[in-house]
């Protein structure tokens, strides 16, 4: 039986990763913005997964455990943000908070 | 993993992640985000990362994703205002991604294939990806980086919570 090499699951984390830092930089959206980040540290997720599959070691699988607590942590973090942005501001949309911006 | 089954779940990925950048309301992007990591769940579950697949669907496509839809249906933002976009920043955004794509792309299938190790298709002792294994490593080699991590939990429950609440003036 024929099986898929380490480089295909490479491939298709980078594929995601570029998908997921297109989002960031083409919407507006703080919320999908957001979204996107989420789809970028999952593609890096996916890349640990294979190549903890492929070097035969369980290290990979724990940065993967620390990663998606990250993202707990950054989820969190993240929306309340959104939620006091929102309620001061009364928008989502990243180009109208531009309060630090010179 | 046959290649067949690979592109059964490689595909639908693409899609659906296509799906959370491409989609109008921000509802259905979280959806299409919540298919995107449950596929990405049973992938991991075909590298016999049993435990992080069980996790993925726990701690991501529940807990994290529930959160988002709350927070968006908290905002009411189904209707969303058209974004604008300031010129030449979707021209300048696909040229960096088609840029990043190839070169990463290239690393990825012209690179890899020489790293060392064992390889995908080798067989893994029973033991790999399970509970015990993953725990076995977190609580030797990693243990430091455990207890930060608590750390970083309290901090995120107390920013989140500062953040979140109304302010009294």
């Amino acid at each position: 039986m024929t099986t898929v090499p380490a480089s295909w699951y490479a491939f298709l984390g980078v594929l995601l990763f570029t998908i997921g830092a297109l989002g960031v930089l083409v919407r507006r959206n703080l919320i999908i913005m957001f979204m996107a980040i989420e789809l970028m540290l999952n593609a890096v997720n996916l890349v640990f997964v294979a190549f903890a599959r492929q070097q035969q070691t369980m290290d990979g699988q724990v940065m993967v455990f620390f990663v998606m607590t990250v993202a707990a942590a950054e989820a969190a973090v993240g929306l309340a943000i959104i939620l006091a942005v929102f309620r001061n501001r009364e928008t989502v949309n990243a180009d109208e908070v531009n309060l630090l911006r010179w | 993993m046959s290649p067949f089954l690979f592109f059964l779940l490689a595909v639908p990925l693409v899609v659906f992640s296509l799906g959370v950048v491409l989609a109008r309301s921000p509802v259905r992007s979280a959806l299409s985000l919540v298919v995107a990591l449950f596929l990405l769940a049973v992938m991991f579950f075909l590298l016999d990362a049993r435990m992080i697949a069980a996790l993925q669907v726990i701690v991501y496509a529940g807990a994290i994703m529930v959160l988002f839809l709350f927070v968006i249906m908290l905002l009411n933002l189904q209707q969303e205002p058209v974004e604008t976009a300031r010129p030449g920043q979707r021209t300048i955004a696909g040229v960096f991604s088609l840029v990043f794509l190839f070169f990463m792309g290239a690393i990825a299938l012209r690179g890899l294939p020489v790293m060392p190790g064992p390889g995908v298709e080798t067989a893994v002792t029973p033991s790999f990806g399970s509970v015990e294994a993953l725990a076995e490593r977190l609580f030797t080699r990693h243990a430091l980086a455990f207890e930060v991590t608590s750390v970083l939990l309290l901090v995120a429950i107390v920013g989140a919570v500062v953040l979140a609440r109304k302010i009294q003036r």
